[in-house]
């Protein structure tokens, strides 16, 4: 009945869980630094979180690239600016819609994947099981795939920005009607490595974003095949708007000096 | 005899759930306990406890003398290296081999080279019953029985000082329960394991414990030699081991 007893009860809920969040994160970075690592699974690991998530990201990559293009061209035309494509694409991609996008297919996949699985190993008591024979479940489970995604992401991005500014190069040149070795020279004359490397900081970032609350919804996740469900949402959402969010962070710190 | 396990009220609750309400145990150096009680009466809860799985929310727990109560981290691993467990539902890790399953501990907390590991787990399956044929199926190719069989040799595999079962016949067939019964007693009489047991099965009960303690409304309302469970002059003992649904422990069913 009481508005602000509900509230308050609200928000308590969300401190207590900030607090076990940030318990789990700094537990997880602590174990990361203590031996042993464990290389068969960090593999495993990157297989899984990088490899797999390639064609996902390249082909999100490729058509954002393309419509880029061509919003860049319609926009422009109004200006009589439509050269400037090569350029805007470039920079669109390396330093926001490559990382972003990239960060949000794979949490889509990733993130959801993990808290899947680790989600189901909790609720059939393999994690107390991995415990109970003298092996620490954060060690285990969360580090390999931390360190796999802060590693995959700036590959993934990497080549997402390559794969994205041909995509804005196929329509460039196949539609509108862009001569190809002047907008690869306009590309590369124009891209700094800043912008690149701003994109692949925030790359890692997003990787580390994205297996963290996969680890963290699964470890967290209570009953049965319901409860695992709830975590899955749960880590593919959190990670979701943690990424925007720290995206529009490091973009203030990155450009602005 | 000394003591291996001692629990002196230990306590815990979830939510407005009570579960354990003082529950106090010794548990002998080479002893075969069976812990016994209705479903839902906090068996499993009780010996994750010891294990550190579950933190009790009072009381204190000892392991051979020293207190574990609220051990963690390496100490608590260290402790931990000590035990063997056979989880209710098996607890295998799917996303591993049978094999790896059971050499886990041998691998993962021993540092043993994985060849020498794998010989080692095929052994071991071969005592519960299981041919090296199944070493490279994955668990989810397994039945229920054989699932916790696996459970079984990974607890085992490590060859630990101190074992818990939690249901180790439940879902076999009453051949293969009595094999299981037999290793649980040999292990326990060869080797001077000590171990702690959950059952329902009181033919099991009676075949491979010592002692067998009754856990009721979240304390030990009962315990004694095996040899006395018929004579134990308790009649919420009496009624459970005969299963009879009059009496004084009132199941929570609703119509
Ligand atoms: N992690 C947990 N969170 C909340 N409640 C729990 C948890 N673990 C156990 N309980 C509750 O504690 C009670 C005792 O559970 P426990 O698993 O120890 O029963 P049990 O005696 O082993 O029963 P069974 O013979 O059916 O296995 C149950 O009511 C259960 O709902
Ligand atoms: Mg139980």
């Amino acid at each position: 009945m009481n508005i602000f007893a509900s509230v308050g009860r609200l928000f308590l809920l969300f401190l207590a869980e900030v607090g076990r969040l940030t318990r789990f994160t700094f537990s997880s970075i602590t174990s990361i630094v203590r031996p042993p690592i464990y290389w068969r699974l960090l593999v495993q690991q990157i297989m899984r979180i990088g490899w797999f998530s390639l064609p996902v990201v390249g082909l999100t990559a490729f058509f954002t690239g393309g419509a880029l293009a061509l919003q860049i061209f319609i926009g422009g035309n109004r200006y009589g600016a439509e050269a400037i494509v090569p350029q805007i694409v470039v920079l669109g991609i390396t330093r926001e819609l490559g990382p972003v996008i990239a960060g949000l297919m794979v949490a889509g996949r990733v993130a959801a994947a993990i808290a899947a699985e680790i989600g189901t190993m909790r609720v059939t008591e393999q994690i107390d099981a991995l415990t109970t024979l003298s092996t620490n479940p954060v060690k285990y489970l969360v580090v390999p795939r931390l360190i796999a995604a802060v590693i995959t992401m700036p590959i993934l991005v990497g080549i997402a920005d390559a794969i994205g500014v041909f995509g804005g190069y196929i329509v460039a040149t196949k539609s509108l009607n862009f001569n190809g070795a002047v907008y690869l020279k306009n590309t590369a004359d124009f891209v700094t490595s800043h912008d690149v490397m701003s994109g692949l900081v925030k790359a890692a970032v997003f990787g580390f974003i994205i297996a963290l609350m996969g680890c963290y919804s699964g470890f967290n996740s209570k009953g049965g095949a319901q409860g695992v469900g709830t975590a899955t949402t749960n880590a593919v959402v959190s990670s979701s708007i943690l990424i925007l969010a720290a995206n529009y962070l490091l973009t203030s710190i990155l450009f602005t000096s | 005899m000394d003591t291996k396990i001692e629990l002196q009220g230990v306590k815990k609750r979830f939510g407005q759930k009570v579960v354990l309400d003082g529950v106090d145990l010794k548990i002998g150096k080479g002893e075969s306990v069976v812990i016994i009680g209705g479903s839902g009466s906090g068996k499993s809860v009780t010996i994750k406890s010891v294990l550190g799985i579950v933190r009790p929310d009072a009381g204190k727990i000892y392991v051979d003398g020293k207190e574990t109560t609220h051990l963690h981290g390496r100490a608590r691993e260290d402790v931990l290296k000590k035990f063997g467990m056979l989880f209710q539902g098996a607890a295998l890790f799917d996303s591993l081999p049978v094999w790896e399953n059971v050499a886990f501990g041998l691998i993962q907390g021993r540092g043993m080279g994985r060849r020498k590991a794998k010989d080692i787990a095929i052994a071991k399956l071969a005592k519960v019953g299981l041919g090296s044929e199944v070493a490279n199926l994955s668990p989810s190719e397994l039945s229920g029985g054989m699932q916790k069989r696996v459970g079984l040799a990974r607890a085992i595999a490590a060859d630990p000082e101190i074992l818990f079962f939690d249901e180790p016949t439940t879902g076999l067939d009453p051949i293969m329960a009595d094999v299981i019964n037999d290793l649980i007693v040999s292990t326990v009489k060869d080797l001077g394991v000590t171990a702690v047991s959950i059952t329902h099965d009181m033919v099991s009960a009676r075949k491979i414990s010592d002692r067998i303690a009754m856990l009721y409304k979240g304390k030990i309302i009962w315990q004694g030699p095996t040899k006395d469970i018929d004579a134990s002059g308790n009649e919420y003992v009496d009624q459970f081991i005969h299963g009879r649904a009059d009496g004084p422990i009132k199941m929570e069913v609703r119509g």
